[in-house]
């Protein structure tokens, strides 16, 4: 996984509430058995609409997404993850995100920063006004900063050190297999398994 | 003080815990589908790992197998190609498999209840979203990514945070004619599709205990659609009988039974949140929007988004109505359907084909509509024609199918066309998801079979 630390970018603003993940990928896109490539099936239904903000040129380079609240509302699907960073996408900023989806954004490096919404319309206003508005995403001092505004947000401790670090999780977890060998050899006899089959 | 069932489940399950980071959680069982786990074989094969305990995972292939012709090869090269990555990764990894033409096979939430391998007192997780299903015997269960897919195949483990506590609580007694679903679906229109958010919710109350496994099972089912983490109930002499029997009952069943009947929120126990709902009150629900909280009784009319004070809400629903051709203030019972879908994880087991089955037998389904009948499983299927239920949709001129996802998502052959209206027993009604430009309205068994006879959305009251 790619160290996070800090991103600077262009914004792309959003203006939909409750985008759900069959609208950021939709099922027909999740029957590739590889990890990459996913970028073609991004909002695919409202890139049909030339005036959908993807399609706009302005906004063709942007890599940070400013969205409506509940963002990544529905299935769990991570493919909704991979969709925006193939796409580009290394922030999306909303006032409020699904708990799956901002698990799997966080799991897999793409950051999912929470604002209130009244400065996600403020950025929503600014983007629309001057789309090459820089915008610099620091994860170390917890901050979105563009147009001389600075935004602190929150995020765990941990999370962020996992990020900053790059550290993919089972990595993480493997670190600790002697626990996991000593829960086993407590656990108790009735739980089923699935093998031998009955 | 007491602890809550959640919390006494999740307490049971932590290999480790510091400071600052989640909870290490143990996982019981690590149910698997073609969609999500490719991607997660891929990297343990990259990273040169096996996996941990093949003998607490197994797989199933549901979302996209065709429901038709299932033994001839999978015509679509996409979906034939995740099946067959499936297959090949499961004989790799030494995974059980349910291939199509297998009993066990189906959708992965029917299955593991019929095998008897979901109860209580466990984790599992799954890469689906509805593993919340599995929380109604009394078990934590949760969807989840597919780089957590990987994690659990690695390590059997998942660093997980404790999610808050909230206990819906409902009581009194349901109408002839209103089921599980329309408790769930009520729930939902209630508190929102983010109201459960970063919850792990127990359904409770004397409505709750007197369901069936089934129906408990669709509650669970929905609790995702509350935006809930995971839902479930606490198991009971419903539970135990349900497991009875079952291929992998536990062999020193009274140990479980100990067990499990310890598995309770203690009377002095404390929930974050506390909701209530009247089951006396309840009426068949259906949806009218573009997600799971837009719904309404069936007695009632299309809303006027201008009705609603919040904007977000508001411009919601406009987007709503909008997209699913409706006019407000139309009686939501005028609105006629193209196709009605019963099956899904939601409402595909036996029991809601049997209460469907009930309401066709001997009537024929109105010439302007289809009806596709998928079972959830083919041991679903063989047990519905081996009680003629089969013969009864066939004969109503419904289409009786093979087991799988089909139509709740349309990752398979069975999808709406544009514009095309359905009534679905499925859990989902979001734009474009059970075919490009389809429209939605979730429904319970019993609506579905009415509306079925009469074109338009009914319940059974309505014949
Ligand atoms: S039936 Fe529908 S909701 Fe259930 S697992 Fe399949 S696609 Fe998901």
């Amino acid at each position: 996984m790619e160290k996070f630390i800090k991103h600077t970018g262009t914004g792309v603003p959003l203006r939909r509430s409750n985008v759900d993940t069959d609208q950021i990928i939709p099922a027909v896109y999740l029957k590739r058995v590889t990890r990459s490539g996913f970028e073609d099936g991004l909002f695919a239904a409202w890139r049909n609409d030339p005036d959908f903000v993807l399609n706009k040129q302005e906004f063709k380079d942007g890599t940070v997404l400013v969205a409506g609240a509940d963002f990544g509302t529905g299935s769990s699907r991570e493919h909704a993850v991979w969709a925006l960073q193939n796409y580009g996408f290394k922030v999306v900023i909303s006032s409020r995100f699904a708990d799956i989806f901002r698990g799997n954004s966080l799991k897999g490096g793409l950051l999912t920063v929470i604002l209130p919404q009244s400065d996600v319309e403020a950025m929503w206003e600014a983007i629309e006004a001057n789309p090459t508005t820089s915008i610099t995403v620091d994860l170390d001092t917890r901050t979105v900063s563009y147009n001389e505004l600075s935004h602190s947000f929150t995020i765990d401790d941990y999370t962020r050190w996992r990020l900053m670090e790059g550290l993919d999780d089972i990595g993480l977890t493997l670190k600790q297999t002697d626990s996991i060998d000593t829960f086993e050899g407590k656990r108790p006899s009735h739980k089923p398994a699935t093998l031998p089959i009955r | 003080m007491g602890k809550t069932l959640a919390e006494k489940i999740w307490a049971e399950h932590i290999v480790r815990q510091a400071e600052g980071e989640p909870d290490l959680l143990y996982i019981d069982l690590h149910l698997i589908h073609e969609v999500t786990s490719p991607q997660a074989f891929d990297g343990l094969r990259l990273a040169n790992r096996r996996v941990r305990r093949a003998d607490l995972t197994i797989a199933t292939e549901d979302h996209n197998v065709p429901t038709l012709d299932i033994l001839k090869p999978i015509a679509d090269p996409v979906s034939k190609l995740q099946v067959d990555t499936l297959r090949a990764n499961c004989k790799e990894f030494g995974i059980r498999l349910h291939s199509l033409g297998d009993i066990e096979q189906g959708v992965v939430h029917v299955v593991g209840p019929q095998l008897g391998i979901t109860q209580p007192g466990m984790t599992i997780v799954c890469g689906d979203s509805h593993t919340s299903t599995h929380g109604a015997f009394g078990a934590i269960a949760f969807g989840i990514g597919t780089s957590e897919v990987e994690h659990v195949l690695a390590t059997q483990t998942l660093p997980s945070s404790r999610p808050k506590t909230m206990a819906i609580n409902v009581e009194g007694t349901l109408k002839p004619g209103v089921t599980s679903k329309d408790i769930i679906l009520a729930i939902i229109a209630k508190i929102g599709t983010g109201g459960g958010q970063g919850y792990i919710i127990e359904y409770r109350g004397s409505a709750i205990r007197a369901l069936s496994m089934e129906s408990r099972m669709t509650v669970c089912n929905m609790s995702i659609e509350a935006g809930a983490r995971a839902g479930l109930i606490a198991p009971d002499e419903t539970t135990f009988e349900y497991i009875k029997g079952k291929p992998h009952a536990p062999e020193n069943w009274d140990e479980a039974v100990a067990y499990w009947k310890s598995l309770y929120t203690d009377s002095d126990a404390v929930f974050d949140v506390e909701v209530d709902l009247n089951a006396d009150e309840l009426e068949p629900f259906v949806t009218w929007g573009t997600n799971p909280g837009q719904g309404l009784p069936l007695n009632a009319k299309v809303p006027n988004p201008a009705d609603y004070a919040d904007t977000t809400e508001r411009t919601a629903a406009e987007r709503a109505l909008e997209y699913m051709g409706l006019t407000a203030g139309t009686p939501l019972k005028e609105i006629v359907i193209d196709t009605v879908f019963l099956g899904s994880c939601t409402n595909g087991r036996i029991e809601d084909l049997r209460s469907a089955a009930e309401i066709v037998k001997g009537k024929k389904i109105a010439s302007t509509l289809r009806m596709l009948v998928v079972p959830g499983s083919a041991r679903v299927r063989l047990e519905a024609e081996a009680e003629g239920l089969d013969k009864v949709f066939i004969d109503a001129g419904a289409e009786w199918r093979n087991a799988g996802c089909s139509m709740c998502l349309g990752m398979n052959p069975d999808q709406l066309a544009v514009g095309e209206r359905s009534a679905s027993t499925s859990n989902r009604n979001f734009e474009g998801r059970q075919g490009k430009g389809g429209r939605t309205h979730l429904v319970s068994p019993l609506v579905a079979a009415a509306t079925a006879l009469r074109g338009t959305l009914s319940s059974p009251a309505d014949l």
